[in-house]
């Protein structure tokens, strides 16, 4: 792109190197499910509901142990701008699996043999960082539905923009950047739960990048926390 | 799925093992298995390797098709992978479309090549918004004994260290594309290296047993500069700040020794 993406020590929308977008926060927002949250990252919009513990077919699927977590990534077509063909695409694909595997460490699984954990997240609208966006509203959406958590999870992308490490890239850096790092942890013990990276980093770019996530995702998860509280704060009065 | 049972016995076999300091094979946690990489393996394909890592083997092919770029990179050519976990490779693989771990592996093959710069995706541009070169990598799993994904991505870059351009078979006499050469040109050579963590244990290139009784790994690949190309953790277990970085400092040592060596 022959314009730069940022100018002044200011990005294209503006924002500091280490400032996130605004984000949005709604627990409870579909009816029939057991658990959802609505989640706005600037331009994203996300939607995810919890289905279960509830009963697993076929019955060679489940495990004696403890509950299986199955999550399905699904961008709405109209979420970009070229029409998305409906169904799952390999990409989706990949992003379902880590994404499952972000939050399968703090669900408590051992409480619900033989059953499944359903978690479904929606984009409805995409301007880079859906992935990140899609686990912090499941997150929550578990905490909705009742079950049983070792903490919370929050993610957030870090990346290499004009040669600057950036938190939270929008779209357009996204697609004309060097890097992206999507990261996701459990704040409350600092370990990582979810890490990729695409694109060209060096080692001391990575370790500056996972510091400014670290953070971010720190301030994420007072957010979903709050959510939460607030939610059921209001339902007892 | 295999027996419960008898998974649990050999992830705890595997983990009093290295509890104890030693793998099951007898390697020491920051040794790699035996590798073996043989290039143009096969004849119809532009380019293809079999690496073995132990007795981990696979066969990636690489062709080349001409075909049109996408609209938003009318001057770059198409690179395209992808895996198959067939089922003779392992009692768990199965037939039919691909499943998300042969998906995931592709990915993580694709991107270690693409963030590299491996290739010089603009010098396969025919003419730009028409046509370009499409390369093909098709990377075909023999045999499953872990560790796929460093063997796959050790494979598909040698099988494009061994790619000629079959400009004569499309009607370009070589000239006229390029004087000097129809080799493909690889800049880069990223080598993606697994990490595994088990009973607070680093062990490099996990065996089946192994990856199965760890948590989590990690995929880092590198280049020959000392940057990283592509990051995956993959499994559900999870990785402390500082665990993750030296799983990165073990991948970028490890990656030079194997390119010195397999590479050249």
């Amino acid at each position: 792109m022959e314009q730069p993406l940022i100018k002044d020590g200011r990005r294209v929308d503006g924002r500091a190197f280490d400032e996130m977008r605004p984000i949005r926060i709604e627990v409870g927002v579909l009816k029939r499910a057991d658990g959802s949250c609505y989640f706005e990252l600037g331009d994203n919009k996300v939607i995810a509901a919890v289905y279960g513990p509830r009963e697993l077919h076929p019955r060679h699927y489940q495990d004696a142990k403890r509950a299986i977590i199955q999550y399905r990534y699904n961008m709405a077509p109209f979420s970009v701008d070229e029409r998305k063909r409906p169904g799952p695409d390999r990409r989706s694909i990949e992003i379902s699996k880590v994404s499952r595997e972000a939050l399968e460490p703090v669900i408590m699984t051992e409480f619900y043999p033989r059953t499944t954990i359903d978690i479904f997240v929606e984009v409805l609208q995409s301007d880079a960082g859906t992935r990140t966006a899609g686990i912090n509203a499941a997150s929550v959406a578990l905490a909705d539905a009742g079950i049983p958590m070792r903490g919370l999870v929050s993610a957030i992308a870090v990346g290499k923009v004009d040669g600057e490490i950036v938190l939270d890239l929008n779209a357009i850096e996204d697609n004309y950047g060097d890097a992206d790092m999507p990261v996701a942890m459990i704040a409350k013990t600092n370990t990582i739960t979810m890490i990729q990276m695409d694109g060209k980093m060096t080692r001391e770019e990575i370790q500056k990048g996972l510091e400014i996530a670290k953070n971010a995702c720190r301030k994420i998860y007072q957010m979903q926390r709050e959510a939460l509280i607030s939610k059921y704060s209001e339902e007892i009065e | 799925m295999g027996s419960d049972i008898a998974e649990e016995m050999r992830r705890d076999y595997v983990c009093d093992l290295i509890r104890s300091g030693k793998r099951m094979d007898g390697r020491r946690f920051l040794e790699y298995r035996e590798i073996i990489v043989e290039k143009g393996v096969v004849k119809r394909a532009e380019g293809s390797a079999r690496v073995k890592i132990g007795n981990t083997q696979v066969l990636v092919g690489v062709k080349m098709e001409i075909g049109e770029p996408f609209p938003d990179i009318p001057n770059e050519g198409v690179i395209i992978t992808n895996a198959e976990f067939v089922p003779l490779a392992s009692p768990e693989f199965e037939p039919g479309p691909p499943d998300e771990n042969s998906v995931e592996l592709a990915r993580i093959v694709d991107r270690g090549i693409r963030g590299s710069h491996a290739l010089d995706v603009e010098s396969l541009c025919i003419e730009e918004g028409e046509k370009v070169w499409m390369i093909f990598i098709d990377i075909h799993v023999l045999d499953d004994d872990g560790n796929l994904v460093d063997a796959s991505a050790l494979g598909a870059i040698a099988a494009l260290m061994n790619t000629r351009i079959p400009y004569e078979r499309h009607g370009f006499s070589p000239r006229e594309v390029n004087p000097k050469v129809d080799n493909l040109m690889v800049k880069y050579t990223p080598v993606a290296v697994t990490t595994v963590e088990i009973d607070g244990n680093i062990l490099v290139d996990p065996n089946m047993f192994e990856e199965s009784a760890a948590d989590a790994r990690l995929i880092v690949t590198s280049t020959e500069d000392g940057d990283i190309s592509c990051i995956q953790k993959s499994g559900r277990g999870v990785l402390s700040e500082n665990t993750f970085e030296r799983m990165i400092d073990i991948a970028v040592e490890e990656a030079h020794r194997i390119r010195k060596i397999y590479l050249r």
